[in-house]
């Protein structure tokens, strides 16, 4: 969103400007190759603990406001990870908390402006989505063993049918980080490249003008709205990610 | 020297190629930007301790919270059961008391309108008899008076039939006077 400024002299608008990466800190964040991206994390990751250590300090039996909404983030994803994987997967609730809240917090920020979404990042979420897929195979081996392999060959399927069977469920169980990664990520860019067209039509539309200036009014209501449907995307990409998350992993616990 | 801005002019999108060609697509993809990975590596450390302190500290935290209220609204239903069960034995309890009491209400109240009739009873037999006696012996007094009535009854019509001859006839014959009444009222 720190793209209005690079919207070029009211001709062209630059819609991917908005993802480029630039260090942050001067000269160190450039040895340290520390972008912008980087420090939104840090950002996100600083605001959702204060949210629950601030949250939680009163730590009463009736909560108050801030307690609530901490409990509530708690049980949602707690109900969302113990109702999809049972209670052998709670070893794995805190890892799904992490990711919600991670991408929600990466999603939300970047609404604001002069602001960075590194969801929009393809890096970030296939890094995200490796990470989910390595640990669901590392826990399908746990809890499994070999027995995991099985799964390539379907249940109850005729086993002449296994030659096209078991590549299509390789292949199907190999597009998970991939699907995973690209539907946060695309949903997010689309979500930025939308609010920075519009906006620079704004600025287009000022330009003519007094006409112009009536006139782009309607680009910025359409923003107003198109921030409504990013504030409805982010939650629910977030809410999908960690959903296929515990839907993998339970494949991987219960057999 | 006639070419040269020809040359220039398609040289210049050649050198911009290798430069621009990544960056002037998504920003995203450019894999040369150093801080692409390094977004990654940071990122990957900013996670680890993101989970770290989630799962060390701050779940755990609200799980504790969470927790003690259960067991805490637990304890509280398990007393306000007690509670209830207790009330429910004392009201029961409370029930069959009335229930014994009234049942003991109405046997006294049987017995004391059983003791009244009885008691009734023998007083109004008492009282007929007491009723019967003064009957007989005013009977009795009727009798003996009627019967004194009619021993004097010869005697006034006697008397009384004299004085009627007398007066018609002036003869006065005490005898046949007498053995008259007594053959009328015999």
């Amino acid at each position: 969103m720190t793209g209005e400024a690079s919207v070029a002299a009211g001709s062209t608008i630059d819609a991917l400007g908005q993802f480029e990466l630039h260090p942050v800190l001067g000269s160190l964040g450039e040895a340290l190759r520390f972008s912008q991206s980087p420090l939104f994390m840090l950002i996100a990751v600083v605001l959702v603990l204060a949210f629950l250590f601030i949250g939680m300090r009163p730590a009463s039996v009736v909560p108050g406001r801030l307690q609530a909404a901490a409990e509530i983030g708690y049980d949602f994803i707690h109900d969302l990870a113990i109702g999809t994987m049972g209670e052998e997967g709670a070893a794995f609730f805190p890892f799904v908390f992490a990711l919600f809240f991670f991408i929600l917090a990466g999603n939300y920020l970047g609404l604001l402006p002069f602001s960075f979404t590194y969801t929009s990042h393809i890096a970030v979420t296939l890094a995200l989505a490796v990470t989910v897929f390595l640990i669901s195979i590392l826990a399908s081996l746990r809890f499994q063993g070999l027995g995991f392999f099985k799964h390539f060959m379907p249940a109850g399927a005729p086993v002449w049918l296994s030659p096209l069977l078991v590549p299509i469920e390789i292949l199907s169980f190999l597009s998970r980080p991939v699907s995973l990664s690209i539907r946060l990520f695309a949903n997010m860019v689309a979500g930025h490249v939308l609010l920075e067209v519009f906006a620079g039509f704004t600025i287009m539309l000022a330009g003519l003008g007094f006409f112009g200036h009536i006139l782009a009014v309607a680009p910025i209501a359409i923003n107003i709205a198109l921030t409504a449907l990013e504030l409805l995307v982010g939650v629910l990409q977030a809410y999908v990610f960690a959903i296929l998350t515990c839907i993998y992993l339970r494949e991987a616990v219960a057999h | 020297m006639h070419r040269t801005p020809r040359l220039f002019l398609f040289a210049a999108p050649l050198a911009a190629v290798p430069g621009r060609a990544v960056a002037a697509g998504m920003p995203q993809l450019n894999v040369h930007d150093p801080l692409l990975i390094g977004q990654v590596v940071w990122g990957a450390v900013i996670f680890a301790g993101f989970y770290i302190v989630l799962s060390r500290s701050a779940l755990p935290r609200i799980e504790r919270v969470l927790s003690n209220r259960r067991t805490r609204i637990q304890n509280d239903l398990d007393i306000a059961r007690r509670a209830k069960a207790e009330s429910d034995r004392a009201s029961a309890e409370l029930l069959s008391t009335r229930h014994e009491a009234a049942a003991q209400a109405r046997a006294n109240v049987e017995r004391i309108q059983n003791e009244a009739r009885l008691s009734a009873e023998a007083h109004a037999r008492e009282t007929a008899k007491r009723l019967e006696a003064d009957v007989a012996n005013a009977e009795a007094r009727i009798a003996q008076s009627r019967e004194q009535a009619l021993s004097s009854l010869p005697a006034i019509a006697t008397g009384t039939a004299q004085n009627l001859v007398s007066r018609l006839i002036g003869d006065q014959d005490e005898q046949t006077i007498a053995s008259a009444v007594k053959r009328v009222s015999a």
